[in-house]
């Protein structure tokens, strides 16, 4: 994932799997709305190069998260739509789990030393 | 810029998309609609379709990260495909290196021909000569190993691997070398026959460059075995027209040195072409359209019919005679699950969508057919050895159906669930890589642990 913005590339590729299922955990979607709710909830802080979510989509395909079907879009074009599985659900569980420990144990330490804001 | 020149662009674009071959068809077709999604937005908030082209372009990333991506996620896709090799690969490789040791192989099997031809005990015969009875057992030991050295010297294999893969050969030839078989035993054939394959294992773990847990590196093995095996077959297609050839046009004027002539040419030529096949393989696999999957597309639907035809025709009772399972068929049947089986795992090994698709349907009728088949052997083989009781071919065959009837229950089970689409390819590949193991293990246990049990009769 290639980073415009703000976040370090190395953290968005982290991000990046969690983002998809939970976005497509809201109900079935396709690539190019995926990549709008991502700008739209992170105010367009979190970017990646659009192209780059399709190889990861078809990873998550592979490992049994999703399920993919061919649509047509309202403009009549071909269009392929992804579906969380349970597996997926799973997945997604056990990664919230991760960032909300990574979270906390950041958060209590910088809470105290770091500003968050710079000085 | 008007429609037709966006168009052009769009066509151009996704031309160039799809050179690296990494993105198929369905996927150009999912990021050509991601790109039109974009350009239509971008306009629609004011930019002419001059600037949205480039800025939608530009969002989606450059073509050769992007190509890298899906390269990165579809490395089975790069198998067919123009890929340059590693530079360290790239000299490694050079026709002189293999060369080199496809002579070795063949001057081995030289040395021991003439060895095996002058020794005191010529009880045993190959290639029309009488040999000592080590010479034709040992025969893929002179071979293989050479293709497993070279793979490991192409793949700069690790110590640890290397020393283990050394261990598994050098106890295999000890174990066969110092077993007292009876010549031309049932024992002695089956080692000779199952060797070669357990030997292939080996080859196929240097292949793997030692890393032999990877389920890729596996179904890169896979892949392997069964382009190396059509190559082979091309090439010894070539000896023997150049044989026949020297037959018909030398015979005449020397017939004398013709003995000779097929003694020496014929062996080496045997030995020798293994080492080249693996190479041309590996050297050939970035330019030629990799065949096994072609084949196996063609002959997957052809076989259902036919082991369908069978499955039912030796189920009804009134066509089976009392002889209808005698022990030539039933080498047959073996033979037959062999190549079902090899089919179905080239079928997976070559899959290019993760969906399920008709040739998944066909392939899960070959599949229940072959399993149906395989109960009837192994109803047929457990009455053999009710009346006749068991011999090591016998247990032999037995093991073999049983390992074979697992492997197809799984593959269809898997094939169901994908076809059902409650499972993914992967499950079936994994199935299919995991089971490699239990092949080998079947082997080991007919080459070393039947030949005792049985008195080496």
């Amino acid at each position: 994932m290639l980073l415009r913005v703000n976040i370090d590339k190395d953290l968005v590729a982290a991000m990046a799997t969690p983002l998809v299922l939970a976005i497509l955990a809201e109900g079935t979607s396709y690539g190019y709305a995926i990549l709008k709710r991502v700008r739209d909830a992170s105010a367009g802080e979190v970017q990646w190069t659009d192209g780059m979510l399709y190889p990861l989509l078809h990873r998550l395909e592979r490992l049994g998260y999703l399920l993919t079907e061919w649509g047509v879009s309202d403009e009549g074009r071909r269009r392929r739509y992804y579906r969380i599985t349970p597996a997926g659900q799973a997945q997604l569980a056990d990664q919230r789990r991760q960032w909300e420990t990574a979270n906390r144990t950041l958060g209590g330490i910088w809470g105290r030393t770091v500003p968050a804001m710079g000085i | 810029m008007d429609t037709t020149n966006l168009e052009e662009s769009i066509a151009q674009w996704r031309t160039a998309v799809m050179r690296g071959r990494s993105v198929d068809q369905a996927d150009a077709d999912e990021l050509e609609s991601h790109l039109r999604e974009q350009i239509s937005d971008l306009e629609a908030s004011g930019l002419s379709t001059d600037e949205a082209f480039p800025i939608a372009v530009r969002r989606l990333g450059k073509v050769d990260e992007l190509t890298a991506e899906f390269a990165r996620e579809h490395g089975d896709r790069m198998w067919k495909q123009l890929v340059t090799p590693k530079p360290d690969e790239g000299t490694r490789l050079s026709v002189p290196t293999m060369l080199a040791f496809a002579v070795l192989a063949a001057v081995l099997v030289q040395v021991a021909r003439l060895a095996a031809t002058h020794s005191g005990d010529p009880s045993a015969e190959l290639f029309g000569d009488q040999v000592a009875p080590w010479f034709p057992r040992n025969l893929s030991f002179l071979v293989l190993p050479v293709l497993a050295g070279y793979f490991a010297l192409v793949r700069r294999i690790p110590r640890t691997p290397a020393i283990a893969l050394v261990a598994v050969g050098a106890v295999l030839a000890l174990v066969l070398n110092l077993y007292p078989f009876e010549i031309g035993s049932s024992t002695d054939q089956l080692v000779w026959l199952h060797l070669p394959v357990a030997l292939w294992f080996v080859v196929g773990a240097a292949y793997a460059g030692g890393d032999v847990r990877s389920p890729t590196k596996r179904m890169d093995v896979v892949r392997f075995t069964g382009e190396w095996a059509i190559y082979y077959a091309l090439i010894a297609l070539g000896g023997a027209v150049l044989m026949g050839l020297t037959l018909a046009i030398l015979g005449p004027i020397a017939p004398e040195v013709m003995d000779d002539v097929f003694a020496w040419v014929l062996p080496s030529g045997i030995a020798g072409a293994v080492v080249v096949a693996a190479w041309l393989v590996e050297a050939k696999k970035s330019v030629v359209e990799n065949l096994a999957p072609v084949l196996t597309a063609i002959f997957t639907p052809l076989f259902a019919v036919m082991l369908v035809v069978a499955a039912v025709g030796y189920s009804i009772p009134g066509i089976r005679e009392d002889r209808a399972f005698d022990r030539d068929l039933l080498v047959v049947f073996d033979v037959l699950l062999l190549v079902v089986l090899g089919l179905v795992v080239y079928g997976i090994s070559a899959r290019s969508s993760r969906t399920a698709g008709a040739m998944d349907v066909i392939r899960l009728i070959a599949v229940v057919a072959a399993i149906v088949l395989d109960i009837l052997v192994l109803v047929a083989m457990f009455a053999r050895v009710g009346d006749l009781g068991f011999t090591a071919n016998r247990v032999a065959a037995l093991g073999l159906n049983l390992v074979l009837l697992v492997n197809l229950l799984g593959t269809a089970w898997f094939t169901g669930l994908l076809l059902a689409r409650r499972g993914t390819s992967a499950q079936l590949e994994r199935w299919q890589t995991g089971y490699l193991p239990v092949f080998a293990a079947w082997l080991l246990v007919v080459i070393v642990v039947l030949p005792p049990v049985f008195a080496f009769a």
